[in-house]
């Protein structure tokens, strides 16, 4: 009796030590801007990428989404990974190449992340992978020089956390929402230590977009690692991408895949459910993916907390500019952000445009693909047009406005309804006030001028 | 990177929660080269006002001899870089005392040396009461998993894995590299029975550079 990650941890054990570290074999290792320090230190070694084949590079965190980059720094850092990969023999989906997009949107895109394996890239939101059954984790800068130079990575196996979601999701609640009512529920560190098996029919019934998302927000909830059992939803959407295997390969693949899902009566350290039907549409209030409240609430107050906590509630309201006991709907804000590897694929950016269709922004905004691709997909289906009819800017791929390192970020006391994955202060900017929510609340947002409930502008619309 | 096993310093207390890696360094700094150090990053927009003076009020401008920091829950949640950790060592933080860390967190903290020490709740409380009137002395033993601050002593959850790492500034490349010939097996077996998780390879007899075609 194993779960799934009893049988892609056996997977992929080199060998184990008796103090219980494992040494984990890595099949995909993705590199962007930001693993400068890991090539650094692999060059101080004088050492060599131990498997380039199994490498990619990505630019994403800094690239420029509206011209020429920001800054000669931004160029310097788009430049030494692309001198890093080229001097390593690593293929790297460059600013024209027309692959490129946010490193957890492009990688299954292409058919690179594939169920059984294991992924590392040195970003926290790796775990998004695990959308596929895959073993996928977020490694710091000395780890990310570790797996270039050996290809494997040591870890202590976590342990299991099954969270079981059932029931139907009411309409305008999606996977953003899941994610936030957990984190809300067990706290920014409820999950710290484990590695959550998602499960439930709310959760099989998502589209595997919709299945990213919530694997992508496992780390704002403690959990390094976030994954779902592969199934036939799974296979669809591998079948037929430039790495994913084809023909009687693929069919190899499946059948392997298939004895992937926990078996019936394997035992989880821990279990966790909640009702779908129990998830309104959810808006951040505070500066912790965890101040996370249905729409429907008022800004907490936090003389009713104790100690600490109503300490860090009253900080986080004095940072974000709000009064206890408002209604979260009465709140004004300055801009939208639809994007980051957490929604900005084309599922999400159809679920914002279907509340935008044939309506203005009252506020400025920007709308940024996930990648070149999805990007040409949208403006195939004409939503660039819907979006730019609603008064938005449509603009490039990367990971822009979620962490403001390519000069797309909110200015000071600003406030942004946004899509992304960390309300922390300062991420989109310093003195940003960050509000999250899913792509249709964002919508709905944009349209009221202030945090609105979703629902009743999708009556008589089909939600996308 | 250096093992040890004590260390002697002063502690002061950053009474916050969720101190997450945002805060420790904002994204903006991530570029620079670690040569240049990375300490007067560390925190910079809750040490420094917008105008780039330094804030009076906050513990570490005033003990810039600061080793030992001791603060609340969920304290380097968030981001993978490892640039948090730089920002804490260059400053010259040696163990960081907390009721939970972020988990990407702490073994980037282990993998440089820094300490992610977890003591329970209450003892945290009552340590940063303690500091309120300032910073104190600090004694941090590994072997024992003790600390000892301004007379208060501390007990901490350490893995062992992580101790012995901390105590002896292990490489872990070096190690690895002695796991050669297992990993070169695990490889064949893995290309043998798994080929797809090999694509470079599979395409190298046609096209290495496929184009999408979804």
């Amino acid at each position: 009796m194993r779960t799934l990650l009893d049988k892609l941890w056996d997977d992929h054990e080199v060998l184990r030590r008796d103090d219980g570290a494992s040494l984990l074999w890595v099949d995909r290792h993705l590199v962007h801007e930001g693993s400068h320090h890991a090539f650094a230190k692999l060059k101080a070694r004088g050492g060599r990428v131990a498997e380039p084949g199994l490498t990619y590079g990505v630019v994403d965190h800094y690239a420029p989404t509206r011209g020429p980059a920001a800054s000669p720094a931004i160029v310097r850092m788009i430049q030494t990974l692309e001198r890093n990969t080229d001097a390593h023999g690593i293929l790297c989906f460059g600013l024209e190449d027309p692959r490129q997009g946010i490193v957890h949107v492009v990688g299954p895109e292409q058919g690179l992340t594939l169920p059984g394996l294991l992924i590392n890239c040195g970003d926290s939101h790796t775990s998004t992978h695990g959308a596929f059954g895959a073993l996928a984790f977020g490694i710091g800068a000395t780890e990310v020089a570790h797996v270039l130079a050996t290809q494997t990575i040591w870890q202590k196996k976590p342990k299991s956390l099954r969270m079981t979601v059932t029931g139907s999701l009411g309409p305008g609640v999606g996977a953003k929402d899941i994610a936030l009512a957990w984190i809300a529920k067990l706290g920014a560190d409820g999950a710290r230590g484990h590695a959550i098996e998602y499960t439930g029919d709310a959760v099989t019934g998502l589209s595997m977009e919709g299945r990213m998302t919530l694997c992508n927000l496992s780390i704002e909830g403690g959990a390094r690692f976030g994954m779902i059992a592969p199934d036939e939803a799974t296979f669809d959407y591998i079948a037929g991408r430039p790495f994913a295997p084809e023909g009687a390969d693929l069919d190899r693949a499946v059948d392997t895949w298939r004895r992937l899902p926990s078996d019936a009566g394997a035992v989880f350290d821990r279990e966790e459910t909640m009702l779908a039907t129990d998830i309104a549409p959810i808006v951040t209030w505070g500066t912790s993916p965890e101040d996370a409240l249905p729409v429907t609430s008022t800004v907490p107050d936090p003389s009713r907390l104790n100690g600490s906590e109503a300490d860090r509630a009253r900080a986080a309201l004095d940072y974000m500019g709000l009064v206890p006991g408002r209604a979260l709907t009465d709140i004004q804000i300055d801009q939208v952000f639809i994007g980051s590897c957490t929604n900005a694929r084309i599922e999400d950016l159809r679920a914002a445009a279907a509340v935008l269709a044939g309506r203005r922004s009252r506020v400025p905004g920007l709308v940024s693909p996930g990648s070149h691709q999805v990007k040409a997909q949208a403006e195939e289906e004409g939503l660039d047009r819907v979006f730019t009819d609603a008064g938005l800017d449509w603009v490039g791929s990367g990971c822009s406005m979620c962490v403001a390192m390519n000069g797309d970020a909110v200015e000071s006391g600003k406030r942004c309804a946004s899509t992304t994955n960390r309300n922390f202060r300062g991420r989109q900017g310093r003195g940003a006030r960050t509000h999250l929510m899913s792509p249709a609340m964002v919508a709905a947002a944009a349209v009221a001028g202030r945090l609105a409930d979703v629902r009743p502008l999708l009556e008589g619309r089909d939600a996308a | 990177m250096s093992g040890w096993s004590r260390h002697n310093g002063t502690a002061v207390a950053l009474d916050l929660e969720s101190v997450d890696t945002d805060q420790l360094i904002p994204a903006r700094f991530m570029s620079t080269p670690r040569s240049e150090g990375y300490g007067g990053f560390l925190l910079h927009d809750l040490r420094f006002g917008s105008d780039g003076e330094a804030l009076a009020d906050f513990p570490l401008n005033n003990t810039p001899e600061a080793s030992v920091l001791v603060t609340r829950r969920n304290f380097g949640s968030g981001s993978s870089r490892e640039a948090a950790v730089y920002a804490l060592v260059d400053f010259g933080i040696r163990a960081v005392i907390a009721p939970s860390f972020g988990d990407i967190f702490a073994s980037n903290a282990v993998n440089n040396g820094l300490l992610p020490a977890r003591a329970d709740t209450a003892t945290v409380d009552s340590l940063i009461g303690y500091l309120a009137g300032g910073p104190a002395k600090a004694h941090v033993d590994l072997d024992r998993g003790m600390a000892e601050i301004g007379g208060v002593r501390v007990r901490f959850d350490l893995d062992a894995v992580w101790r012995e790492k901390l105590i002896n500034g292990w490489d872990d490349i070096d190690l690895t590299e002695q796991h050669r010939p297992a990993i070169s097996d695990y490889r064949n077996w893995r290309a043998e029975s798994q080929p797809w998780a090999f694509p470079a390879e599979r395409a190298a007899g046609s096209s290495t550079d496929a184009q999408p075609s979804k």
